[in-house]
């Protein structure tokens, strides 16, 4: 039979025991629901989860430091790099980097460890300097408060634990002022250049100044976004960038400068951040860094066993889901099998005109892959709905937490597609065991039937 | 008594079955044949094998021994698909229930043989037409087969019988659900179309008197034997 002919008769075969087969469909539908439920929360998790870790810059950003010798010293030197002195980690370096390809923003790591004081009483804790593109980057997005006013303006906003240290009422603390106190780094000029000195002495060195500044707090933030690799650990005071270099608060490699007798009167960072333009530059950039004579690195590599993660997360999601079309598929098997009963001296009959095997059994094939196409087409709609009420629920509960609504599933044209084939497939392969039993129906014995 | 001229040949054909340890010989021997355009009636009691002989020629069955020749083919050299269509273009079937497709109108019915036939969409509605104006049925097209009488419903059985232009025609029975004058209608369409088309029939029938009027000749079957044929036509011939 032709294509049409078989389609033709295989919708008026569906039609005849409409309740039947809106049922069976619908179990198909249920089946692909589920089936599509699951894996839109896989992938949604998964696009909420990379979205939030390409926007901590975490995954964009090469941290670069300069090459120590500190692990050559268990170990036998083998870079004749390293007889030299390493490169500094300074201006000059960072125009440097800033103009390799790839490469947005060049920021450096400015975190010093130091005191605060608020109503008078001292409390130690570690400031952090922000780039001003981590205005953007989502992590500020569920802050109490505001970002900064402005890259060199006097405000701090404060990481939450260390805003409950200040005060029982964390949230009263914004709009008040606190008082920063610090050590400023002041260069003293070359004492003596002479060359007598000895290659070994320093040819200048700083002095340190305690210097004070009243912040503003502007805001209140769960953690300190992109948590740096510099040295204290989780900076629990933010403020500006600029206005933490600014300050020549000294850092800790000033003092390790001075001890291995590099330190100069330009200003040395103890490491720089370079965001990439995309994560998938980081690798070549990263080369191109290691280049120049220093250390990068990035958490490229944890990027891709969170993938390979969410990965096997959706496969079992998946398995999960097709449990219930699994169901379907017997209820498809079960209305084929009662229909060839029913439909017993049909198949006589169109045997008897002249049906061959095959046409009969690509009848019941035809009947199966429509039930199998609409209950796909059905169900993705109703999978969506389930993922939209899901996201709504969650968000409704993440609302009465005071937290910012999320995108909890997603459904992608590609799971459209996949739900789709998925079904028809599964439904024609349910078919597969009627549309041979049917085929092989004898037709005498089927036109004898009453 | 081979004859290749004939539309349908029968040579020693059997069909035994298997019925649990015995083995029932429904058609037992059966050496006969037809000729091209003949009328044959199969007469016979309920059980003697007629009805298992017309599903043997229609290539809905196969002999257990001996071979059947129809139309030129031999049926045991044709291939499942080949046999299926043998049976779409060169046999054309009508029952005693008339076997519609309840679910179909009269039209759809008529056409579904030529949708297997792969005839083209363009084709069919005239073929359609035709054959329903040959069983003069075509102010019923829309109907379905429970809104006509027992008589009409044969009269579409013979429609799609004929659609696909078969040259033999097979009846099993087919007045066995009707009145004596609807029967004798059918009969004489069948008779008439037979000389129109020029068709070779075969009818399966227990009602000797009617087949004696319409048939060209009797064949009598009794325990799965062919028992003798007879010419017939008696009535007619008056």
């Amino acid at each position: 039979m032709k294509p049409q002919d078989l389609t033709d008769l295989a919708l008026r075969n569906l039609r005849e025991a409409i309740l039947r087969n809106a049922l069976t469909t619908l179990g198909v539908a249920v089946g692909v629901a589920s089936f599509v439920a699951m894996l839109s929360l896989g992938v949604g998790l998964q696009q909420l989860a990379s979205k939030r870790l390409s926007q901590s810059g975490l995954f964009d950003t090469i941290f670069v430091t300069p090459k120590n010798n500190f692990r050559g010293m268990g170990r036998p030197q083998r870079e004749v790099e390293s007889d030299k002195p390493p490169r500094a980690l300074d201006d000059d370096a960072r125009h440097e980097l800033e103009k390799l390809p790839n490469v947005i923003e060049v920021y450096p790591q400015v975190r010093f460890f130091t005191e605060v004081r608020f109503n008078n009483k001292p409390y130690a804790t570690v400031v952090g300097g922000m780039p001003e593109s981590s205005r953007n980057s989502g992590a500020f997005d569920g802050m109490q408060g505001n970002f900064f006013s402005s890259p060199t303006a006097n405000e701090a906003i404060l990481q939450i634990e260390f805003a409950k240290d200040l005060s029982d009422k964390p949230a009263t603390l914004v709009g008040q002022e606190l008082t920063l106190r610090y050590a400023e780094r002041q260069a003293i000029p070359a004492a003596d250049s002479d060359a007598s000195s000895g290659a070994a002495e320093p040819s200048g060195g700083f002095s340190v100044v305690p210097k004070e500044l009243r912040l503003k707090i502007v805001g209140i933030v769960e953690t300190e976004p992109a948590a740096g690799y510099g040295g204290y650990g989780n900076a629990r005071l933010l403020m500006p960038l600029e206005t933490a270099s600014t300050l020549r608060a000294a850092q800790v490699n000033d003092l390790r400068d001075i001890v291995r007798g590099t330190a100069t009167t330009k200003t040395t960072y103890p490491s720089l951040s370079v965001r990439a333009k995309s994560p998938s530059l980081v690798e070549a950039l990263e080369t191109s860094i290691k280049n120049l004579g220093f250390n990068a690195f990035s958490l490229l590599d944890a990027s891709k066993s969170l993938r390979t993660f969410f990965s096997v997360f959706d496969l079992l999601l998946g398995i999960f889901g097709s449990l219930a079309l699994a169901v379907a598929t017997l209820g498809i098997v079960n209305t084929l099998v009662m229909a060839i009963l029913e439909r017993r001296r049909e198949i006589g009959v169109l045997k008897a005109l002249g049906a061959a095997d095959s046409d009969v059994q690509q009848l019941f094939f035809v009947e199966a892959g429509v039930m199998g196409l609409l209950g796909g087409i059905v169900g993705v709609g109703f999978g969506w709905l389930l993922g939209r009420a899901i996201t709504f629920g969650t968000n409704v509960y993440l609302k009465r937490q005071n937290l910012n609504p999320i995108e909890l599933s997603s459904v992608p044209w590609w799971l459209v597609i996949a739900a789709l084939i998925f079904a028809v497939l599964v439904s024609l392969a349910a078919g597969l065991y009627p549309a041979s039993r049917a085929a092989k129906l004898n037709p005498v014995d089927a036109l004898r039937y009453e | 008594m081979s004859n290749p001229d004939a539309a349908i040949h029968l040579e020693h054909v059997s069909r035994h079955y298997k019925m649990g340890e015995a083995s029932v010989r429904a058609v037992d021997d059966v050496t006969l044949s037809v000729a091209a355009n003949e009328f044959l009636a199969l007469l016979g009691s309920s059980g003697s094998g007629k009805s298992t002989l017309l599903n043997l020629i229609a290539g809905l069955d196969r002999p257990t021994a001996g071979s059947i020749l129809a139309n030129g083919q031999t049926l045991a050299a044709l291939s499942p698909l080949d046999l299926a269509r043998y049976r779409r273009n060169t046999i054309g079937m009508i029952f005693q229930s008339f076997n519609l497709l309840p679910r179909m109108t009269l039209e759809e019915n008529v056409e579904l043989p030529l949708r297997l036939a792969e005839v083209e969409r363009s084709e069919r509605a005239g073929r359609v037409n035709e054959a329903l104006e040959r069983v003069r049925l075509t102010h019923r097209v829309g109907h379905r087969p429970s809104e006509l009488s027992g008589g009409e419903q044969q009269r579409v059985a013979i429609a799609r019988a004929l659609v696909n232009r078969p040259k033999i025609l097979l009846a099993d029975e087919p007045t066995g659900n009707l009145d004596s004058a609807t029967g004798e209608a059918i009969l004489s369409l069948l008779r008439d179309l037979q000389t129109q088309l020029g068709m070779t029939i075969v009818m399966v029938t227990h009602e000797r008197p009617l087949a004696e009027r319409f048939a060209d000749r009797l064949a009598t079957m009794g325990d799965g034997k062919l028992l003798g044929t007879s010419p017939a036509r008696t009535g007619a011939a008056q």
